[in-house]
């Protein structure tokens, strides 16, 4: 059962990843925006473990880092960082039931908006406005969605192949 | 007794399970050092930047078709009455450009008799803004000209209200501003009612600017004007930056820091006007000395 899962599945959820970063959204929803790509990263370190998970994660924050402005490497690092953690706690966490899985994901959202205070600290950026403290939380609200929605789309293109 | 080995190679697993994180690590510090300190090189940068562009026009569409809808499907009502509206306002400006013009050709004219060089002219073109979200952290608008349409790095960038920033980052088929407002954005101003040069910097915040270290027997009131002095070269002088609002000492109590609201509409319009450079006639600047 160690099919290959299909590339244009990975590619399109970390496309819509992207998107979701510069997706023009009313100004409220604008500092409290749903990490999303984080969140498909996590669900493929968790459903295809592999040892290029990190360096591709990386590469995706690059992008990111491109795509929305911000220093060259940040994104990257907090990815990297992410992936590192879920193929770290990746046993733990494939069994957690959905709530808990969610309580975990937001947990890893919640490091990774305190490792984005330090480096933008760092960098002397002010105090972020408020609702970024939001983010991590309706992340984790959308968590159990994006972990149905994608697996439903894999499983379905597995028992397709299969059944040819 | 079987089982001891076990935990050994869990170790070196772990190892080289972190080899590439801190590989990530290190370099990821090194790339937002050399960002940080501007020594990056552009190209790598706008490599990048060409790879994700339709990433930006993909995100630009709900917004397009959005505002396609609305042209095209809104009521006659509304458009017409837009349109006696709009009609109005032109022949206003007209009224005002004509007699701009005959103001400006009498300035030519003076400015021949003094032997000092034309300054002020003005070439720009009209540029749209792309509907994206950028970092909310950082004011930056994404262009939707680029290098092909001859844009280029250090660019001013106005609307009709005034100054509204400058380009710092161009691509094939587009280019990044930093607006006025941004923290790491500053821009030599003068006041208009004193001349008084001064620094206004941005705050981060897309309503105020902060204009610092102005001495305390400076004359700056609450309603000053501010607009571009033209020195440094890089901005043409006399477009509006702002007005001051509140003036206050600032911690050191040596000197007052004024507040000003920008004069453009920073967070508002779709459209904006890129000062175009290769003027034929020198900088534009402050009147220079004849020889």
């Amino acid at each position: 059962m160690n099919r290959p899962t299909p590339l244009w599945l990975r590619l399109g959820s970390v496309i819509v990843g992207l998107l979701v970063l510069v997706l023009p959204l009313p100004a409220l929803f604008d500092d409290m925006r749903p990490y999303l790509l984080a969140l498909v990263l996590v669900y493929w370190a968790l459903e295809a473990p592999g040892t290029g998970g990190i360096v591709a994660a990386w590469l995706l924050g690059l992008l990111a880092d491109v795509l929305t402005g911000t220093l060259l490497g940040e994104q990257a690092l907090r990815l990297a960082v992410l992936v590192f953690l879920v193929q770290r706690f990746r046993a733990q966490l494939r069994f957690f039931p959905a709530w808990q899985q969610a309580a975990a994901v937001g947990l890893m959202l919640l490091n990774d908006l305190v490792l984005m205070l330090v480096l933008r600290g760092i960098g002397g950026a002010g105090l972020p406005p408020l609702g970024v403290l939001l983010a991590p939380l309706l992340g984790t609200l959308l968590w159990p969605w994006v972990f149905l929605l994608l697996d439903a789309l894999r499983l379905r293109h597995r028992e397709r192949v299969g059944g040819r | 007794m079987i089982q001891s080995g076990a935990p050994a190679p869990k170790l070196s697993e772990a190892a080289a399970g972190s080899l590439p994180l801190l590989a990530c690590i290190a370099l990821s510090v090194v790339l937002m050092v050399a960002d940080h300190r501007g020594e990056l090189s552009p190209r790598v940068r706008a490599t990048l930047t060409t790879a994700v562009e339709p990433i930006w026009q993909l995100a630009a569409l709900p917004m397009r078709v959005w505002g396609w809808g609305e042209t095209h499907l809104s009521r006659q009502e509304r458009l017409a009455g837009e349109n006696i509206a709009l009609r109005r306002e032109l022949q206003l400006r007209d009224a005002q450009i004509a007699r701009l013009e005959a103001v400006a050709q009498e300035n030519a004219r003076l400015r021949e008799l003094l032997g000092g060089k034309a300054g002020y002219r003005l070439a720009v073109r009209m540029a749209g803004i792309v509907e994206v979200d950028l970092d909310p952290w950082r004011q930056r608008v994404r262009l939707d000209l680029g290098s092909a349409e001859g844009v280029e790095v250090g660019q001013a960038m106005i609307d009709a209200g005034g100054m509204l920033g400058q380009v710092i980052e161009v691509s094939g088929r587009g280019a990044t501003a930093l607006l006025l407002t941004d923290a790491n954005h500053a821009v030599p101003v003068q006041v208009v009612r004193t001349g008084l040069r001064l620094v206004a910097v941005g705050t981060g915040r897309s309503d105020a600017l902060r204009v610092p270290n102005i001495p305390r027997s400076a004359d700056v009131q609450i309603d000053d004007v501010l607009v571009t002095s033209g020195i440094g070269g890089r901005f043409p002088a006399g477009f509006a930056v702002g007005r001051v609002v509140s003036i206050a000492p600032d911690e050191s109590r040596l000197f007052l820091e004024a507040e000003a609201v920008p004069a453009a509409r920073i967070d508002r319009g779709r459209e904006v006007l890129l000062v175009m450079r290769g003027d034929p006639e020198g900088p534009v600047g402050p009147p220079e000395n004849g020889p």
